[in-house]
């Protein structure tokens, strides 16, 4: 059987490779799915603490539907804003977005 | 070594590689097409968790949804001459910084935690996951108000998108 720690530290890699996709990269789209990454990870980590310290109890994978849901929201808004962004400013370029400095 | 570590070891390479290639790589279809390996390793991970119903739901939400929309959103504000400058930004060192430095954290909260060597429990064979789920969902003493929240989450997320993309020039 596989040890639980495997999980953690591939979702703990996971987690990080995503944090510095959200951190270093230019193009919003791309900084969205970094947070993509992110939300994996968490999910990886649920579900294995689900198997391994609580099978009885449904609540992990309950909570791991609540974060695909919320991740579809969050990425249908975020590509709403980039588009509408895109057709004003012509740029989806993270260091060019600061209309909110004027 | 069982093969189900080396199931896990070859699952968890494919994963995380394809993931190094989502934050690295500069053409931004190719970067969508890397998160959809990413993805689909994570469905297979789930279910060797024997989590089968949340593998399903990765496929069809993630790979189905969220990742066609991001291709839709990457090939309608595309621009092809920024392949070719610098995908990175100017605080690209840091980032890296700052992620080598929360996963060495991590790995040292894990490495100190007790609770690191649980065996698993068996599951119930006769339990039937899927039924266990949807029963949690719409039971009031379970989960029925977070169910309601998250179904009001995504009809705000659908008129506000529609609203934000909407083009008021026409």
């Amino acid at each position: 059987m596989i040890p639980l720690s495997w999980y953690l530290v591939f979702a703990a890699a996971l987690f990080c490779v995503g944090l510095f996709g959200v951190l270093a990269r230019k193009n919003a789209i791309a900084v969205l799915m970094g947070i993509e990454l992110m939300l994996n990870a968490v999910n990886i980590n649920l579900v294995a603490f689900w198997r391994y310290l609580g099978p009885q109890d449904i609540t992990g994978q309950v909570f791991t539907i609540m974060v695909f849901a919320v991740a579809a929201a969050e990425v249908s808004v975020g590509l709403a804003l980039f588009i509408s962004l895109y057709r004003r400013r012509g740029t989806i370029s993270a260091d060019e977005i600061d209309l909110m400095k004027w | 070594m069982t093969p189900e570590m080396l199931i896990f070891i070859i699952i968890a390479t494919i994963t995380l590689g394809a993931a190094f290639m989502v934050v690295s790589s500069r053409n931004l279809v190719h970067v969508a097409l890397w998160l959809i390996v990413t993805l689909f390793g994570v469905a297979l991970l789930f279910t060797l968790l024997s989590a089968g119903f949340l593998a399903i739901a990765q496929v069809v939400i993630y790979i189905g949804a969220i990742a066609i929309l991001l291709i839709f959103a990457i090939m309608l504000t595309r621009r092809t001459k920024e392949d070719v400058k610098s995908t990175f930004n100017s605080n690209w060192r840091w980032a890296l910084f700052i992620g080598f430095l929360f996963f060495t954290g991590l790995l040292v909260i894990l490495m100190n935690w007790s609770g690191i060597a649980a065996a698993p429990p068996e599951l119930d064979s006769r339990a039937n996951p899927v039924v266990e789920i949807g029963l949690a969902l719409v039971n009031p003493n379970g989960y029925l108000l977070v169910f309601e929240l998250a179904s009001v989450l995504l009809l705000a997320a659908l008129v506000g998108s529609i609203f934000v993309a909407w083009d008021r020039r026409k």
